[in-house]
């Protein structure tokens, strides 16, 4: 039997190894008592941390959408999709990551202004960055801003010399666009 | 008509067909147990720990395919059920776990016998419920018998507020349909991708050196007709795994037997010289494939399960199919016969068959026998003739259940029950008072270590309370035999706390719980012990067979490992030159 000489070294099974980065997930789920522990115990049960959570009511009674933000490995990431999608509370599971999508994300700045060259600096700022001063006091201007992650951070590090007494911001959510995608049936 | 939310619970139970509860009372759960006893209609067996009673249940469920159901009380009743959930969790058994608990406005405070059993259950149930209003209980009964047996089945856990048994309520039993209608997001997937069977139909017909690999998935789909004629008309091999073991007859020629760790030479040395695994209803477990990069490494793989978390988890696979592995495999065979079943090297299979045939001679499952020491491997030989091979194994977790898995030949499903997935010493025992509960007309015997079946032996108790004739052998070395194995291969046998020679004496054990007990110290004492305790059927049996202390499970592959390190019989390495095969 020619077919089964012996050789000596052998191919190696192709170990799955992904890229490490941030991910977005928008999770539909079925608005229950504890879903979001569910969920949070799943994402923790594989060593990750959320970077950013929001959580919301649809227009749909009794569903909210959750949009979860986290860093991790391409392939443990693909498992956490699967098991999220496992959960019997969850009804729609995306990873929006690779698909075109718009974000947002609402950031309340409380900027430490004392002197009227920091107000005007500061509404100046504000402005450009298509905000609004949504409280004022003596010492302090408290700024609203929505955008995207970059948008979020510029103003953040612009604000940051005149002093940031507190900031509060919401988590991002996100939705997929429209026009120029082609739906994957797999979703 | 209006009646207590216990009421609504037994009620329901009994729609859902349930016949038997595991359980132990205590004052959560009391109300349900008041209506139990009115009602009547569900038999129940009280456990002696709660631990045993969620084992029993898992029994039942492994050895019989339906739901097994558990109820206990709240606090410490419900945390003695985390391990028994944990192993429904990782081997997938239909399992619904009732817990008792503090009415509703002391929850979160603290209150006697108060646990969040939820909470601490979480990572380990498919799901779980909180009841918190009467009238979702029919309703929540109903959705978590359907998520318990469905899909993958699991365990599920059902929270109920003492409160919530004691309110009235005339709401209806509703029909199972009307039940789970709210389930919007859960619908397993059954049928399997067309294409997917195309293509994996394309390989099977191609491949010169094929293997099955099916794991506890095909049990619980009951595809046990499909494999065999895939195998048969197809000419693979078999392999299982200890939860898939009888879903293939291991007295079939192209039975491989076991693979993994210990698995048989042969299994693993086909599995790595495959060029097609098709794995049916398995995971790939770490004790499956030894080092992942060395598994079957010039296979190409198809996989067929019911969970698609379960794809591509460990291994890359090249054809996944998501579906229910009896509907799948009836899909392959259709399309095969459709194309007239061909083989397309029809030559080279029967020559890879040859082959197998080789390696099963030249490393065939064997050990030492003794005429002075009882050999473990023997006792297990000797059930397995005394049974003719008609019994159902329940075993412990250790090198018994490996001996078991190995030496005793299961021949149909849910034959071979045991902790694959968890491996939870002290399961033997109260899940072969379940599978007896289950299968009364089917011989049950529990194959223990001493070790393991000190750990809930309270349950003999339970055995002779309801005259269940389980027959128990206890594999007594004296040690944590495992431990002591990989101490003395891998620790320079250093033996650090494994012995166990300060032990009860097991045969007044049996006599003081009103069973029945037996000693062997020779092998020649062992065949007739059997034989007698095959004639007692009003008491469980305790047998005490004293083996060889040191005696190590054979063929293994070391953890992490390849299966080219595999160890054999005296702790040899099987010869290089037989394990490579041309690709």
């Amino acid at each position: 039997m020619s077919e089964f000489t012996v050789i000596e070294t052998r191919k190696l099974r192709e170990v799955r190894k992904g890229a490490t980065r941030k991910h977005i997930i928008n999770v539909t789920v079925r608005n229950e008592f504890g879903v979001l522990a569910r969920i949070a115990t799943l994402i923790a049960g594989k060593g990750y941390n959320i970077e950013s959570l929001s959580v919301g009511e649809t227009h749909e009674k009794g569903i909210s959408r959750m949009t979860i933000e986290i860093i991790g490995d391409d392939i443990v990431i693909d498992q956490v999709v699967k098991q999220l999608r496992k959960l019997i509370d969850t009804i729609k599971v995306r990873d929006l990551t690779d698909i075109p999508h718009v974000e947002r994300e609402l950031v309340l700045i409380k900027v430490h202004t004392p002197t009227a060259r920091a107000r005007d600096e500061v509404l100046r700022i504000t402005e450009i960055f298509r905000g609004k001063v949504v409280d004022v006091s003596q010492e302090t201007y408290t700024i609203e801003v929505t955008g995207d992650e970059d948008k979020i951070r510029a103003i953040v590090e612009l604000l940051k010399p005149f002093g940031i007494k507190e900031m509060a911001r919401t988590g991002k959510i996100a939705m997929k666009r429209e026009l120029g995608w082609e739906e994957n049936p797999q979703d | 008509m209006s009646r207590k939310g216990a009421d609504i619970v037994i009620e329901t139970l009994i729609e859902e067909g349930v016949e038997y509860i595991f359980g132990l009372p205590g004052g959560a759960i009391m109300e349900v147990y008041d209506a139990l006893y009115r009602m009547g209609g569900i038999k129940h067996i009280l456990a002696r720990h709660e631990q045993g009673a969620g084992h029993m249940a898992e029994g039942y469920a492994r050895a019989t395919g339906k739901v097994g159901v558990a109820m206990v009380t709240s606090g410490p009743g419900a945390t003695n059920l985390v391990t028994p959930i944990a192993d429904a969790y990782m081997d997938s058994v239909p399992t619904v776990f009732i817990t008792g608990q503090v009415p509703l406005h002391l929850i979160g405070n603290d209150a006697f016998q108060e646990v969040d059993i939820i909470g601490i259950t979480r990572p380990i149930t498919k799901h779980s419920f909180l009841v918190k209003r009467v009238e979702d209980l029919p309703y929540i009964i109903r959705q978590a018998f359907h998520i318990a047996r469905t899909g993958r089945p699991g365990p599920v856990v059902i929270d109920l507020p003492k409160d919530i048994t004691q309110q009235l309520s005339d709401v209806p039993i509703p029909s199972r349909e009307e039940a789970i209608s709210s389930l919007i997001g859960y619908k397993p997937h059954l049928t399997g991708n067309p294409q997917q069977i195309k293509k994996a139909v394309k390989l099977i017909t191609e491949a010169k050196k094929p293997v099955l690999y099916v794991g506890g998935g095909a049990v619980n789909a009951e595809a046990q007709d499909e494999l065999l004629e895939l195998a048969e008309l197809m000419r693979i091999p078999v392999t299982t795994t200890t939860q898939g073991k009888g879903a293939f007859p291991e007295d079939h020629p192209l039975s491989l037997r076991m693979l993994g760790m210990h698995g048989t030479y042969y299994a693993n040395m086909a599995v790595y010289n495959c060029d097609l695994l098709i794995a049916v209803g398995a995971r790939f477990d770490d004790r499956v494939t030894g080092k992942v990069e060395e598994f079957a490494p010039n296979a190409k793989i198809i996989h067929i399960d019911i969970d698609p978390a379960s794809i591509s988890k460990n291994i890359i696979v090249d054809v996944p199919i998501v579906g229910d592995v009896k509907i799948v495999l009836n899909k392959i065979l259709e399309e095969i016969k459709k194309k007239g079943v061909k083989i397309l090297h029809a030559k080279e299979r029967e020559e890879w068959l040859e082959q197998i045939n080789k390696w099963k001679k030249m490393y065939p499952l064997t050990y030492k026998n003794s005429n002075k020491v009882i050999k473990p491997q023997y006792v297990i030989e000797q059930i397995y003739e005394v049974t003719r091979g008609e019994a159902i194994l329940s075993a412990g977790v250790g090198q018994h259940q490996m001996w078991a898995a190995m030496f005793y030949k299961f021949s149909f499903p849910r034959q071979f029950i045991n902790s694959g997935g968890l491996g939870t010493m002290g399961f033997g025992l109260p899940a072969g008072i379940g599978a007896k509960v289950g299968r009364p007309d089917v011989p049950v015997f529990v194959i223990d270590g001493d070790g393991s079946f000190l750990m809930t032996m309270q349950e003999v108790v339970t055995a002779v309370h309801y005259k269940i004739p389980v027959k128990v052998a206890i594999i007594n070395n004296g040690y944590l035999g495992m431990v002591r194995q990989w101490q003395e291969l891998f620790y320079e046998k250093r033996y650090s706390e494994v012995d166990l020679s300060i032990q009860p004496d097991f045969v007044k054990l049996a006599e003081a719980c009103g069973a029945v007990g037996f000693r062997a110290e020779k092998p020649s004492e062992v065949r007739e012990i059997l034989e007698e305790a095959m004639r007692i059927e009003d008491r469980p049996v305790i047998m005490d067979f004293h083996v060889d202390r040191e005696e190590n499970v054979f063929p293994m592959v070391p953890a992490g490992k390849s299966y080219r390190d595999m160890i054999l019989e005296d702790g040899k390495s099987p010869d290089v030159e037989t394990m490579y095969l041309v690709g």
